[in-house]
């Protein structure tokens, strides 16, 4: 991964920066240019909240090479009170002890160790409450 | 606009073939697709093919194509749409028929899969996904349809069973067609206990990694006496429609918006109802897209698919018979070429030649294809002529 593609995606993955469309108050995680609900083209800048409800989940057994050394890994999508939902790992829980409809929180964690450029992928993964 | 009708078809048995290189696997289909017809000549060229470049490393697929068949000059183009890339290129080829544009169309579709490792397929399949959203944090395309699985299995109280039925019910199909890839029969018990890819689902959830083409020749339907003795199939009604390339970003994971809306444009323009199609060829590139499929086609309620398979209502001789060719799961997976494999199927079954599976007084078909885990979806319905 070039470092221009990681920094390009840090308000995103760095800080959970979304985007809330200034006319019809529809929330897009990442930001886009226009609104997919109404054509607006302004937008706050909010963060998604801390805390998520986990609307399904997988434990991936055949992962991309990268990830082979976290297999078997659980991946989930969790929905968030501003109205976005997000995909990303399910970790420090056992996978029998997930189930669907906890909630979870969303933290800053590395992701992905790229072997080309050596960019550490850092990211946002879901975690237990504590 | 014209009518347009398929006058001709062609493809190879598909699997793992390692002696065909991606450029002869694809000639050789479109040669029999030439030579089920008395065409003397093709105006243009559409291939479906997902990635040429992350698989044998090719990419300007139209001119190697069309240098290879040996059409100098043939203007050629390659569509991409993820695994419905052979769908869109036959939409390509009905409106370049259609539009009066030209009046002899070759539509083709081919991957040549096994030349790279698993990782190698699982990495090149995962960009139909969002990669910065989905495959960043370890996404793979049996992963979203996981996630699909259990929402729905959890929503509607589908069991393990009822999705490894729609497997067993494929391969029984696909024992019936020489060109699939795995001619084996399966046991709702062996699914159950194949191994686990993404919880729930399992390697036999999964269709496999295939190396083959089809192809199809298009014309305007008045002149398609002139290239075949054979029915022509008419093409009445085509419809696609996109949605958020994320499965996250969708209203439902248990729906699939795209299967919706591209059947329902298709069938107004067709003037059919669903209850009208005899036969479908539907993505089911795991055993739940099938289910929900059904739904989005309208012809089970929503949570009411898994259980029609396991009545036998989509059997060969069920009311809504889908993917008698053994669909994606037996027949086998080449991405960019299955949307055309699936329009082969409904003109065997609609000219009467599918053999022993065979759907009975099959007047009217209908195919769809998918995109990613529901990001793009192509139906096409033809009618014998
Ligand atoms: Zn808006």
């Amino acid at each position: 991964m070039f470092p221009a593609r990681v920094a390009r995606e840090m308000p995103h993955r760095y800080r959970l920066e979304a985007a809330k469309c200034k006319k019809c108050g529809a929330v897009f995680f990442p930001h886009r240019l226009i609104c997919r609900e109404c054509g607006h083209r302004e937008f706050d800048t909010i963060n998604v909240s801390a805390i998520g409800k986990l609307i399904s989940y997988t434990v991936i057994h055949t992962p991309a090479s990268q990830f082979k050394d976290e297999s078997p890994f659980a991946l989930g999508i969790c929905e968030f009170l501003e109205g976005v939902k997000i995909t990303a790992q399910v970790v420090d829980i056992a996978a029998a002890d997930i189930k669907t409809g906890m909630d979870l929180q969303i933290e800053f964690r590395r992701v992905q160790t790229d072997g080309h450029a050596g960019v550490i992928g850092y990211g946002y993964k879901f975690v237990p409450l504590i | 606009m014209r009518d347009v009708a398929i006058v001709g078809v062609g493809m190879q048995k598909w699997g793992e073939l390692w002696e065909k290189s991606f450029r002869d696997l694809f000639v050789e289909a479109a040669l029999n697709a030439i030579s089920d017809t008395k065409v003397p000549k093709i105006d243009h060229m559409y291939i479906g093919c997902m990635t040429g470049g992350l698989f044998v490393g090719q990419e300007h697929v139209g001119s190697i194509m069309a240098d290879y068949l040996g059409q100098k000059h043939l203007a050629a183009t390659r569509v991409e749409s993820a695994c419905a890339s052979g769908g869109a290129a036959l939409r390509c080829g009905f409106i370049e028929v259609a539009s009066g544009m030209s009046d002899i169309v070759l539509v083709g579709g081919v991957e040549k899969m096994t030349d790279v490792s698993g990782d190698g397929a699982t990495y090149a399949l995962a960009t139909a996904a969002d990669q910065e959203y989905e495959v960043f944090h370890g996404a793979t395309f049996p992963g979203l349809y996981a996630l699909m699985a259990r929402a729905y299995m959890e929503r509607y109280g589908a069991t393990r069973d009822q999705l490894s039925a729609v497997a067993v019910k494929n391969h029984d199909n696909g024992l019936n067609n020489p060109n699939a890839q795995y001619q084996m029969k399966l046991t709702v018990q062996q699914v159950n206990e194949s191994v686990m890819v993404a919880d729930p689902l399992r390697i036999l959830d999964c269709s496999p990694i295939t190396d083959g083409a089809a192809a199809l020749i298009l014309c305007p339907l008045s002149r398609a006496k002139e290239f075949s003795d054979k029915p022509p199939i008419k093409i009445i009604g085509c419809g696609m429609a996109t949605d958020s390339i994320a499965l996250h970003d969708r209203r439902d994971l248990t729906s699939l918006d795209a299967v919706r809306i591209s059947a329902e444009q298709a069938l107004k323009m067709a003037g059919k109802k669903i209850g009208d199609i005899n036969v479908t060829e539907v993505h089911d590139c795991f055993t739940i897209a099938e289910i929900i499929v059904s739904e989005a086609l309208g012809m089970f309620p929503a949570g009411k698919g898994a259980l029609a398979c396991v009545n036998g209502e989509t059997r060969v001789e069920g009311k809504f018979p889908i993917n008698a060719s053994g669909g994606l799961k037996s027949k086998g997976h080449p991405v960019g070429a299955t949307g055309v494999a699936q329009a082969i199927e409904i003109v065997h079954q609609l000219r009467g030649e599918a053999g022993k599976r065979q759907v009975k007084n099959a007047k009217i078909g209908m195919t769809q294809n998918m995109g990613g885990s529901g990001g793009s979806s192509v139906v096409h319905i033809m009618e014998v002529a």
